[in-house]
């Protein structure tokens, strides 16, 4: 495929062909039945202090990927790396001193803090883990980076249920950057908010962004967010990514089929401009049984012979702008 | 000017937990006429879903109506007794909600509880009902809805299982339907697909449409007028267009100013600061004082004394002393 | 109130904390059911420990002249076949009660959660080879599995509380399993992970403190089971023996006079009642305040 293409000179964080496949529906005896492949050879770099952003819907494998970046899952085959450094397979020490430099924004600020334990104590088992300053100094540590992300460091005592949501996904990023990670995931860090609550921690990301120098991957369902976070971004579709470009790009001119169905679907809110126009036929297929070639080509309006028989390979059509399609080659 | 079809007065539906008192609801007016779609718009909390509730007459305990009046097609819903409201409910008002898969009874398949409907309330014979849930697939488009109406819940996605939701809720032609955020479970393009379905069958019934949705893009997309709530009241109601045009109430232009727009790139969005607030205590002034920007332009007034709804035009109301004339005249005295 | 000052005010109710011991203290007392089951079980360690102090007569003092004698001023729940002062027995017999739940829970408590959480935690060998374990032991009839303990063991108070002790170790350890289990699929788990977190310190920080409110509820539940299988087995004569005034043991005496001197079996069987329906609210007020989910 086109992996040279991807290495850029200036990438943080390079993948190629990436897959993650998770078994299902254990058999009689345990064996798995059958393979959803969430991530199918993804190949992409992310620049260093850029933001790409990661759309799909749910069960295209955008968190899989992320996770798996983070070797926080095991890939399936492919390679990610670091700064140069290959990331999966190393021994555990080395993955932990790695992990110092790569952090994870969750999805569910409920779930993604143990009940259990202060938030203070929750954002200071990175520093503890990590043996870094003494006592008083990662306390002062934390209590800064409380600060930095606008929570006054008097809560730190305080147990996550005494907390909003969008506290506690405040808390979430205090505990992802304490370590001054140079790259974040940051996976659906807005959907599970309010709305009058998204935008500050949106701001916040933005922010954090330019004080610490941070690249992201900004992982989201909703083409909107993604448009106001990311420079670049790529479309994933079961387990491939369809179409990766420069934000204005991609926004002005989409190129795939599944990329102008995701657009004309958005709910724009601004009565004048109804736009619920149904590109897109039927269903999400199983992703079990996914079809021959072209994986879109079932709910494809445009769909050729040749779509059943290959599989379309990403392919750059303009200047840092690559589609997956038949109907673009 | 028509009837409305539904109006809610002074509503106040309290819940009396464990923990004390809550005012999920505290004083909401709204109506509904023939026909439309109302977005009744809210974050977490605001009530939104306990107004749905109450005019259905399904809050649950320790949740009790406690004041106001429901007056639905010339009857008062709150004096009915509980088995004249049974009657009501599916025939003349009927219930989406969020997770359709939840709603669904899993061991029977789908057309039997379409088909339900008809047996039950309308007194046909299986095989008339039966036909008459395969027209309703096919007109909810259902693929091949024969074979479909044999499957059970399970079977089916997301996007179909509010699909059968909704030909379920419509099946009986009622008045009324209250959807319950009916796509924020589903993916985007299919949350498109159901939205437009829902707004093409209830203008093709006739049926009028509460659409309860934390979603301002949906809003927009479907609704004729919209009812903005927070904590408990509906604090703006206007028609679609002149809402997202003129915002009045300063929660209503937070709101627009703090969701991405596709296509419309904003340096930066605006903060609602502070949080959604909790229901539990007793409040004097207005409610969205402590997160409002604008307070000052009115003075201490607004933490003191709790605004009216006040009338701005037809179909207008602002629950802000903003809006009050004297206001803009104080306004314009110190400026 | 302003709302600027509500706001204040239900910010300043969040103080109070909402977890650690003294809240679920707090918490507690604030229960009826939790207080008398708490004053009871009080009531049962004291006699425990200090009833020979103060109990009114020699419980093993035989009076042959006083025997089967009703309840009256002078013997508050009467005396048995040989003249001995059944209230004192009773409360002797408090002793053995919270003997039975410290030897055989913590002996059940202990292996099964380490079962447990090996199993849990640890590779997939280990966790196949410690549930079948497991699945052996439960496939037998819990009085069954403890009367061939006893079998092996020879019978004996000590040995019937070590056989209930052993056989309620499956329960334990398939329940911290299933909790561990949970908790690792946890976001906050994956968290620690993703902070660089090894399997050592996840147990400790994370997986633990979370699965024990689970195994204090179970603990409740499973003391009174626990003193019933032991009181069954003095029943059968397989636990402890004449004359010590264990209730199961002295329920056996009574069947004889079950006809003749009701008050023989009913002080035994009143104070086995009111013990385990002691238990039984304070286990239950205790998940009330510890398990979110039941409320």
């Amino acid at each position: 495929m086109n992996a040279a293409i991807d290495l850029d000179a200036d990438a943080l964080i390079k993948v190629e062909r990436l897959s993650a496949h998770f078994p299902v529906k254990s058999g009689f005896f345990g064996r798995p039945s059958a393979w959803i492949r969430a991530v199918d050879e993804v190949s992409l770099a992310i620049r260093k202090r850029e933001t790409l952003g990661l759309v799909g819907e749910s069960g295209c494998g955008k968190s899989t990927l992320g996770r798996t970046i983070l070797a926080l899952r095991r890939a399936n085959g492919g390679s990610v790396h670091f700064e140069e450094k290959s990331v999966l397979d190393l021994p555990p020490e080395d993955l932990k001193a790695l992990r110092r430099h790569m952090q994870l924004v969750f999805q569910d600020p409920f779930a993604s803090l143990n009940p259990r334990e202060t938030v203070g104590r929750a954002v200071r088992t990175a520093l503890d883990l990590h043996k870094i300053g003494t006592a008083r100094e990662r306390t002062d540590a934390v209590s800064e980076i409380f600060r930095q992300v606008g929570l006054h460091p008097a809560l730190m005592d305080r147990f996550p249920h005494e907390f909003s949501g969008g506290q506690r996904q405040r808390v979430g990023i205090a505990r992802a950057i304490v370590l001054r990670p140079k790259f974040l995931v940051c996976d659906e860090p807005v959907s599970a908010l309010d709305v009058s609550i998204q935008a500050q921690i949106l701001n916040l990301l933005k922010d954090l962004q330019q004080q610490l120098g941070l690249t992201y991957l900004f992982i989201s369902h909703n083409l909107a967010i993604v448009e106001h976070m990311a420079d670049r971004v790529a479309v994933m579709y079961y387990g491939r990514i369809v179409e990766i470009a420069r934000r204005d790009e991609l926004y002005a001119r989409p190129r795939h089929p599944y990329t102008k169905a995701l657009f004309a679907a958005v709910p724009i809110p601004n009565p004048r401009q109804r736009t619920l126009d149904i590109q897109m036929r039927g269903d999400p297929p199983d992703p079990t049984r996914m079809p021959s070639g072209c994986r879109f080509r079932n709910r494809c309006p445009y769909a050729m012979d040749r779509c059943a028989q290959e599989e379309p390979a990403l392919i750059e059509m303009a200047p840092d702008h690559r589609v997956a399609c038949w109907l673009d080659s | 000017m028509t009837e409305p079809l539904l109006s809610i007065e002074g509503l106040k539906t309290h819940f009396f937990g464990y923990d004390g008192l809550v005012r999920a609801v505290d004083g909401v007016d709204l109506e509904v006429n023939p026909g439309e779609v109302l977005g009744l718009v809210g974050e977490s909390g605001c009530g939104k879903t306990v107004t749905a509730l109450s005019v259905m007459r399904l809050v649950d305990a320790p949740g009790r109506i406690v004041g106001g009046t429901i007056r639905f097609d010339r009857r008062d819903l709150l004096s009915l007794s509980a088995s004249e409201m049974a009657q009501v409910r599916g025939a003349e008002i009927a219930m989406i909600f969020q997770q359709p898969k939840v709603s669904l009874n899993p061991v029977m398949r789908v057309g039997r509880q379409i088909a339900e409907q008809f047996i039950r309330r309308r007194g046909m014979d299986e095989a008339a009902a039966w036909k008459e849930a395969i027209g309703l697939l096919a007109a909810v488009g259902i693929p091949a809805p024969e074979a479909k109406a044999r499957a059970y819940p399970h079977e089916l996605s997301g996007g179909q299982a509010q699909r059968v939701m909704i030909a379920i809720a419509l099946s009986l032609k009622p008045k009324l339907l209250i959807a319950d955020e009916p796509t924020t479970a589903l993916d985007v393009t299919v949350q498109a697909q159901v939205l437009a379905l829902l707004r093409e069958r209830c203008k093709a019934l006739g049926t009028s449409l509460i659409l309860v949705t934390h979603d301002l893009g949906v809003v927009a997309q479907v609704a004729d007028r919209v009812a903005v709530m927070y904590a408990g009241q509906v604090v703006e109601q206007a028609p679609v267009e002149r809402l997202f045009e003129a915002p009045e109430h300063p929660y209503t232009r937070g709101l627009l100013g703090s969701i991405p727009v596709l296509g419309a790139l904003k340096p930066r969005l605006v903060e609602i600061p502070g949080n959604v607030p909790t229901l539990d205590g007793v409040s004097v002034g207005c409610r969205f004082a402590a997160r409002c920007g604008e307070r000052l332009r009115v003075g201490s007034r607004c933490e003191t004394e709790a605004p009216p709804v006040i009338a701005r035009g037809p179909g207008l109301q602002v629950r802000c002393w903003l809006a009050d004339p004297a206001a803009a005249d104080k306004e314009r005295a110190l400026a | 109130m302003s709302s600027l000052a509500l706001e204040r005010a239900v910010e300043a109710r969040a103080v109070i904390r909402r977890a650690g011991w003294r809240w679920t203290l707090r918490q507690l007392f604030r229960k009826r059911t939790a207080l008398i089951g708490g004053a009871v079980v009080l009531f049962l360690i004291v006699c425990a420990l200090w009833a020979p102090d103060f109990v009114p007569y020699d419980p093993f003092k035989v009076n042959t002249l006083n025997r089967l004698k009703p309840p009256s001023a002078a013997h508050w729940l009467g005396t048995d076949e040989l003249g001995r002062d059944l209230l004192s027995r009773v409360l002797i017999g408090a002793r053995f009660f919270v003997l039975v739940c410290l030897i055989s829970v913590s002996i059940a408590a202990s292996v099964g959660v380490f079962l447990g959480l090996i199993a849990g935690s640890g590779p997939s060998w280990l966790d196949v080879a410690v549930m079948r374990v497991i699945d052996v032991m439960l496939a037998f009839p819990y009085i069954l599995l403890t009367l061939a303990i006893i079998a092996i063991l020879g019978p004996s108070l000590w040995m019937a509380m070590i056989s209930v002790g052993i056989a309620g170790i499956p329960g334990y350890a398939r329940l911290v399993r299933g909790e561990v289990l949970a908790v690792k699929q946890e976001e906050y788990v994956e968290a620690m992970r993703a902070l660089g977190a090894g399997p050592a310190a996840i147990m400790v920080r994370a997986i633990l403190p979370n699965v024990a409110s689970s195994i204090i509820i179970y603990m409740s539940f499973q003391m009174p089971l626990a003193v019933l299988a032991a009181a069954a087995l003095s029943f059968l004569g397989l636990g402890a023996q004449p004359p010590l005034p264990e209730w199961g043991a002295m329920l056996v005496n009574a069947r004889t006079f079950l006809r003749t001197a009701w008050w023989t079996s009913a002080a035994p069987g009143l104070a086995i009642f009111v013990s385990i329906l002691a238990l039984n609210l304070l286990g239950n007020a205790l998940r009330d305040v510890l398990d979110p989910k039941s409320k």
